[in-house]
Order: structure tokens, then sequence, then C-alpha cells
């Protein structure tokens, strides 16, 4: 039971992970309408960032969070500034294969500056582990700070698109960009905010997602970034708390896989209930039902 | 000088030519209507105007500001608001959600809120409807919802493109003494219609445009019994 409970967290966590990723997936899809294949991407940069400053410069954990955030934000809107924005009006295949070139860019990149040996990433955690049940069951800090991490930022999150004029923009040209310049909404600049608030998720998923499994290399985002795309299309794509829900469930199953089945099937197990979800819900667990009257 | 002005302006689709030198002009407090058939340029006139479409050539000012490379989303807080064809409204969001979307541009709460109650006050529909999703409303209570929508941001000009279109007389003739009263309410009217009689019978002047030209203009009276006009767009 307790060793049940202990995969069911560990799940947790890293669906946590899954889910702050996807969340920059199915924002980006939902407001520009794109798929960003270069989101993984992303939590790599922001994990060597972190390396870079703690590991390399002896910097302090929280400075190297930060300047991670930085390094991501400011990427995040130059590719979109860069690669996407001229693309605006092109064919979606157009835009997926820039996408899955930045994709490969920042991978090589990576290469070049760091090699392809995997580095050991020192956990920004350094918290000791919960103890819970007479000691029984151990949660190490890491799940713990994640598990959290997800719940603040959702909360945020959901609290910034209801409450805040940059919210209501994303929900108006998520729906009708035409519609949404006609209101006075600038559609590249909050395009642009979108690209800066899921690659700033990337990064802190980078940092969360490399302090549970310390081994950076530059195709480290590569898989949890398909993971986090599965999570997104799993909940929903362009629903938040789809992605939410999809990130956890999709972490949760890959655990219990891991753990009871076989380690080696997991994943084919997790891209198994994907293909049997979209078969009985095309649009995923909270995807958006077609309610218009014509 | 006029509200709105227009010079010559021309527009291309690709290599096709849409509208191949438009002038025309907008006093304030007029309704102006274009006509004519499909594929005129009915609508690329007014995506030009509105920052919708760039103008190859040719210029546009409003109230003497040259606004013929101004983004489309700057418009609104000039004074320009757009009710497009096909009303374009937000079908996931609420009525009051639209109407508040309508409002981006303005700061002020307590204004806002205001301009809801004298929106409510116009189509009451509205007020009944306000929490149900705007993709569930009918045609007409759509098109009452872009109208109100648009007034949200206070406009001096307010365009709009079809605004009878898909709907049942009874609408049809609804919409038009709604666009009567907000121009006697002092906001200046450019309107777009198929329907060439209704738009004649409320406008001060029109212009009739036929392939990317206009070919007619004048006191919409004079035109509604110009030969012409009444064989081609009144099928008299």
């Amino acid at each position: 039971m307790m060793s049940f409970l202990s995969y069911f967290i560990n799940g947790v966590s890293l669906g946590s992970v899954y889910a702050i990723i996807a969340l920059g997936y199915t924002m980006v899809y939902g407001i520009a309408k794109m798929l960003n294949f270069a989101h993984g991407d992303i939590i790599m940069v922001g994990g060597f960032t972190v390396f870079t400053i703690v590991s390399t410069m002896g910097g302090s954990p929280v400075a190297g969070v930060l300047a991670s955030i930085v390094v991501c934000t400011v990427l995040g809107v130059t590719i979109e500034k860069v690669a996407y924005r001229p693309l605006r009006d092109a064919s979606p295949l157009a835009v997926l294969i820039t996408a899955i070139g930045v994709s490969y860019l920042l991978q090589n990149v990576a290469l070049l500056i760091f090699g392809s040996n995997a580095r050991q990433f020192t956990s920004v955690v350094t918290l000791p582990p919960l103890k819970l049940a007479g000691g029984e069951l151990s949660i190490s800090s890491v799940t713990i700070v994640t598990i959290l991490s997800c719940i603040v930022i959702m909360i945020a999150l959901t609290l910034f698109i209801n409450r805040t004029k940059v919210g209501q923009a994303m929900l108006a040209v998520s729906e009708d960009r035409g519609a949404a310049t006609l209101m006075g909404i600038n559609v590249n600049g909050t395009i642009a905010v979108t690209f800066a608030i899921g690659s700033a998720l990337a990064a802190v998923a980078g940092v969360l997602l490399c302090s549970a499994y310390p081994s950076l290399t530059p195709y480290t985002g590569s898989m949890p970034g398909i993971k986090a795309f599965v999570a997104a299309v799993f909940g929903g794509i362009g629903s938040i708390p789809g992605a939410m829900i999809g990130g956890i469930l999709l972490g949760i199953i890959e655990n219990l896989a891991k753990a009871y089945i076989s380690s080696q099937l997991s994943d084919a197990i997790v891209f198994s209930v994907l293909i049997l979800v979209l078969l009985v819900r095309p649009t995923g667990i909270l995807g958006r039902k077609i309610s218009e009257k014509v | 000088m006029a509200m709105l002005e227009v010079k010559d302006i021309q527009v291309y689709y690709g290599v096709i030519q849409a509208l191949k030198g438009i002038s025309f002009e907008v006093d304030e407090g007029d309704v102006i209507a274009l006509i004519g058939a499909n594929g005129a340029g009915k609508t690329t006139t007014l995506h030009t105007i509105t920052g919708l479409l760039p103008a190859a050539a040719g210029s546009i000012t409003f109230e003497g500001t040259d606004i013929t490379r101004t983004p489309g989303y700057k418009l609104v807080s000039m004074g320009i608001a757009h009710v497009p064809e096909g009303r374009r409204v937000f079908a996931q969001l609420t009525v009051l959600q639209n109407l508040r979307m309508g409002a981006y541009t303005r700061k002020n709460r307590q204004e806002i809120e205001e301009t809801i109650q004298k929106v409510y006050a116009r189509f009451p529909r509205l007020e009944e409807r306000k929490n149900q999703l705007a993709g569930t409303l009918s045609g007409g209570e759509q098109q009452m919802l872009a109208m109100g929508r648009a007034l949200m941001s206070h406009p001096r000009l307010i365009v709009m493109d079809e605004p009878s279109m898909g709907l049942s007389p009874i609408y049809v003739n609804e919409i038009f003494d709604i666009i009567q009263e907000i121009n006697k309410d002092g906001t200046t009217v450019l309107l777009v219609e198929q329907n060439a009689r209704k738009a004649l019978s409320i406008a001060n002047k029109a212009y009739v445009l036929e392939t990317g030209k206009i070919v007619l203009s004048g006191d919409a009276k004079e035109l509604m019994n110009n030969e012409q006009v009444k064989k081609a767009y009144l099928s008299e």
C-alpha cells in the first residue's frame, strides 16, 4: 500500500512537470493556432542556464532559476518574432516545419556549446524529504515543490486570464483574430505575451525536471516535450484545465505502468492510452464541443 | 472638412485588383451607404479603411489624420468601430463578455458600466440574454450584439458591413431602425449593404460600386429614383 502511494505521488509530481510544459503548448496552440514543437527544447535551455549559473559560475540556485526564466522568456519571444511572426498568414504546415527546424537549431546550438556528454545537474531544492506514516512513506522535497509549483501556476494563470485585460485579449484572439483586432486588441502583441508566458513556464518545468532527473543533455527537453504535447492533446488542446488534467493523468499512468507492468513498456502504454482516449473522445477530455448555432 | 476622406485607394488580392481607385467622403453626422452587387468591392473598401487590408495606393484620412498605414487595432481608440460582415461575435463568450470586449480600449470602469446600461436600453434582448453564450443567439440577436459591442468603444464613426444579411424581414426592419437611432444620437454611419432599397431609405448620400469602381454617387433619395439604380439594384 505504501509503495503504491509512493508511486502515485511521484506520478503526480512527474505529471505536474508535464502539465506545466503542456500549458505552454496548449496556450500557444489556443491563441496562435500553431504547434510550437520547439517548446520542449526551451526546457533544455532552461536547464542549461541553471547549470551554467549554479555549477559553472557558482551562483545561488535562486539566481539560477530567475536567470533561466529570463533567458527562456527572451528566447521564446525572439523565436516567435523571428521565425513564426513572418509566417502568420502562411499555411499551418509551413509553420509546423519551421517549429521543427527551430527545435533542431536549439538542440544543435546546445550541442556546440555544451557537447553531448550528460551533465550532472544539482537539484535546486535542497530541503530534507518529508517522512510520513512513521518513516514508511518518504516524499522527496523536489516532489513536493513540483506539485506545489504546479498548483500555484494553475491558479495564477486562471486568475490572469479571467481578471486581466491581457488575459481577456488572449481569449478574444484565440476565438477570432480578425474580430479581436476590431476590438482594438493588438494581436501580435498578445501572441508575443503568450509565448513569453509559455516559455517562462518551460523554464520552471526545466528546473523541476532536472532537479528530479538530474542528467542534462541537449536532448533532455525532447521526450518530456513530446509527452507534454500528448498530455495537452489528451486533456483537450487549447484548454488550460485540460492541459493540467492531461499532464497529471499522464504522469500517474506512466509511473504506475513503470512500477507494476514494465518500465520498458511504460512509454508505449502512455501513448496507447492517448490513442484510446482519442478514439472515444476525439477532442480530448475537456476539448471544446462545437455548440454554435448558425 | 469631411470626417473620413478616402482618396483613390487601390487594393490587390495577389495579382487581382479588387479596388481600382475609389474616392469618397463621409461627413460628420451622416449616414453614407455603399451599395453594389457581390464582388463589387464593398467589403474590401471597409476592410481597407479599418486597417484589415493594406492599400497599394491612395490615402485615407480620418478627422485630419492620415490612417492609411495605421494598424487596425489602433483605429478603435481613434474613434472608428467596425461591425463586421457575418457578425463575428465571440461565440464561446457570454453576451456580457462580448460587450466588455468591445470596451477593450477604454479604461474608466464606471463609464464602461454606464455604456453597458445604454446598450441594454437600446437592445433589451441583450440584457435578457446577458449570461448566455453568444454562439447560442439567433442571427438577429447576434447582429444586435455585434452592434452593441461596436458601440461599447464609444465610436464617432461606425462602419457596418451587411448588417441585414441573412436576417428575417422583421429583424431587417428593426436593425435599420436601430441604425437610424444610433445615427440620431450623434454617431456617423458608413453602411455597406446589398439591400439597396433599405440602405438608400435611411442614407443621406450613397455611392454605387461596380467591379472595384464607383460608378454613381449622389443624394440617396435621388439615387432611389435613378433609372439605372432602379433597374440594377431595386429590381423594378
